[in-house]
């Protein structure tokens, strides 16, 4: 009876609880593949989520998990942070897409946003910026800077955001650089520091003098300065402490305000699954300072390119382009459609290695 | 397929700096379970090792005492695995998995404000003669010194445990705790500093990330090594020189297959991947077929002296 009588209140006090913090606030959670200190993707991410808390102040409660691992266990931390009663999830990495995709199923009246995925229900919408755009002008950058005509790429996963990367750094710096030359790693990780390193390093030694890395952690930046006479470029986040050498510039994710405008959305219950791919045109996409270790005529065309695309006359997939295996891809002044790019998994011409399945 | 670009010479270095950190956990870990205690927090031991020293080397523009104090930071944390499960009898694997998630908390903690920030590396050894000589000079005797610390450890440790009377003992309590407590041997005592050695060596193997392989701090920077540690005392049969070998044949397999990418080597990405876990596992499987491997017959279980 006195069991009873306690459950029945804890329920009450409970449905109560809730209730009342419905009323009260929205709560907007956040799934990290890495720590929000790995002073790249995860902590730009993170840097997003500060920024909602400080622009809605105490009507928005924010929560996160940080290194929850892709696949299985993912939809472990998904759930539970559905259950614990967030009104919108950000999931802030590719390998979240299926989980995010299960989760949604089991909870439809919670809103999701997957990052950099291209699966969509009711309540999953997809967001990604255009980080091809800043690869365009660091492929531009390199091509000019590299002496020995070899770059170095640490990539992560073989998923089409990543080859984007890849093929716009490429055909950027083989445009203003014939004999450049790209030798690719896949790290098979978004977050290893100590193989980060290595990869870097072993990049170095095979001849490599600029480093581009796909990948999260600042490691390949510290390796390429104890290297010297390497020049790297800060990935997701400005890794601004690694300049003016190594880093002479970076391409920096912001996040901020695309999330301020969805949990706005989520208040003013006006939210609707939709596909956000911004570029540096509306400033999801930021070009990090380029320092004085790049020539003053690098620097403008660099920046000339920067702001050819952010106005639209330019597009970094403008054809003449073949694909690696030599067919043609686009014709004369034809630039790519956004489905070829979202699921591009083929390399330019001129790009050896094959990608791994 | 065109591999002149690798240069040996390098390769064996990076190889010598990847191997590092592992051997110096998994030596450390081998003899606290070879006294019969299983400790999962080598991970958070490590982490805690990589902040810590990074911080004192930072503090004092002294690698050295960075590497001292990371030791220091992970016997500290070690000893409160070694109160909880020797004095307390808590389950050590539950406390094992708590100290690596106290662990990678408190280096989080602890390394926020030196995000981004450089430290003293350590310098290269110049040993007269050995390192003028040609090619092998520069292969073998021209690392830091933690690389032959290391070394010496597993030597240490080899000899300590098959020659010296201690080391006996410590394998005594290992096998049979009931048997050493009879015996008279003081089984809490010798598996606190067993534990409290590991911890140490984990420590160290944590700092060499954070000062020498990569070398700064990032959160979570060591990112799994601790429980590759973990694998390769296993796989090593409980063996010192095996440990050694896993430990190089982990670590070196994992820079040349990134050698082999970056020199375009025409095999599939994902055998190449995958090739540092494979071989290390198969080579240690292989040497470990025949002979006594089994192990510790105590490891894991809790000893109190009146049961």
């Amino acid at each position: 009876m006195k069991r009873r009588t306690l459950l029945a209140s804890a329920a009450l006090a409970l449905s109560l609880g809730t209730s009342a913090f419905a009323a009260d606030e929205v709560t907007a959670g956040f799934i990290y593949v890495g720590p929000v200190g790995d002073g790249g993707w995860t902590y730009e991410h993170n840097k997003g989520r500060l920024a909602v808390e400080e622009h809605f102040g105490d009507k928005v409660k924010t929560v996160f998990q940080e290194s929850v691992p892709e696949g299985a266990d993912a939809e472990r931390a998904i759930t539970q942070m559905a259950l614990s009663g967030a009104d919108i999830i950000f999931t802030t990495s590719f390998g979240y897409m299926d989980p995010t995709i299960a989760v949604a199923a089991k909870f439809p009246n919670v809103k999701f946003e997957h990052a950099t995925g291209y699966k969509r229900a009711d309540n999953v919408g997809v967001y990604s910026a255009r980080f091809y755009e800043g690869r365009a002008i660091q492929g531009h950058i390199a091509g000019k800077m590299t002496k020995t005509n070899k770059i170095g790429y640490i990539a992560s996963f073989p998923i089409p955001e990543v080859i984007r990367g890849i093929n716009s750094a490429y055909i950027h710096a083989k445009k203003v650089n014939p004999d450049v030359e790209f030798s690719i790693i896949w790290a098979y990780t978004w977050f290893d520091p100590a193989k980060e390193a290595d990869a870097a390093r072993a990049l170095i030694e095979n001849g490599a003098d600029v480093i581009l890395q796909h990948t999260d952690s600042t490691a390949p930046q510290a390796a390429a300065k104890e290297a010297g006479g390497v020049i790297t470029f800060g990935q997701a986040s400005d890794m601004g402490e690694y300049g003016p050498l190594p880093r002479v510039s970076s391409i920096i994710d912001n996040w901020g305000p695309y999330y301020i405008d969805r949990v706005q959305a989520v208040i003013d219950g006006t939210w609707e699954s939709d596909d956000t791919w911004d570029g540096i045109g509306k400033g999801m996409v930021g070009i990090g300072e380029i320092s004085d270790a790049v020539p003053a005529d690098v620097k403008a065309e660099a920046l000339a390119l920067k702001d050819a695309i952010a106005a639209g006359s330019y597009h970094p997939f403008t054809g003449p382009l073949k694909k690696q295996d030599g067919s043609d891809w686009l014709a004369e002044g034809e630039t790519a459609d956004d489905g070829t790019l979202l699921g591009m998994n083929f390399y330019v011409e001129g790009l050896t290695g094959e990608i791994p399945n | 397929m065109d591999l002149s670009s690798i240069n040996p010479v390098l390769l064996v270095a990076s190889i010598m700096i990847s191997a590092t950190p592992i051997l110096l956990a998994a030596i450390g870990e081998m003899v606290v379970e070879k006294s019969g205690v299983l400790n999962l927090g080598v991970e958070g031991m490590m982490i805690t090792g990589a902040v810590v020293g990074f911080a004192a080397a930072v503090g004092t523009s002294s690698p050295e005492v960075g590497f001292v104090a990371a030791a220091v930071a992970g016997a500290a944390l070690s000893l409160v695995f070694a109160l909880l499960t020797q004095v307390f009898l808590s389950n050590q694997v539950a406390t094992g998995l708590g100290l690596t998630l106290a662990g990678l908390g408190l280096s989080s903690l602890l390394g926020k404000p030196y995000e981004g920030m450089k430290s003293p590396t350590l310098p290269k050894l110049d040993i007269p003669v050995l390192s003028d000589l040609p090619v092998v000079g520069r292969m073998l005797f021209s690392h830091d010194m933690m690389v032959y610390l290391s070394m010496v450890l597993v030597l240490a440790v080899w000899a300590f445990l098959k020659f010296t009377r201690a080391g006996l003992i410590l394998k005594a309590v290992g096998e049979s705790h009931e048997s050493a407590h009879a015996l008279g041997y003081k089984v809490v005592r010798i598996r606190v500093a067993a534990i409290v050695f590991g911890g140490a060596c984990a420590g160290l193997g944590g700092a060499y990330i954070s000062l020498v392989r990569v070398p700064q701090w990032t959160e979570g920077m060591t990112a799994g090594a601790g429980w590759i540690a973990l694998a390769i005392v296993v796989f090593a049969s409980w063996r010192a020189g095996r440990v050694m070998i896993g430990a190089y044949l982990f670590g070196g397999v994992t820079v040349l297959q990134l050698n082999l990418q970056a020199a375009g080597a025409k095999v599939p990405v994902a055998l190449l991947s995958a090739s540092p876990y494979l071989v290390t596992i198969i080579v240690l499987v292989i040497i470990s077929a025949r002979g006594a491997h089994a192990a510790p017959a105590s490891l894991g279980r809790s000893f109190h002296a009146t049961r």
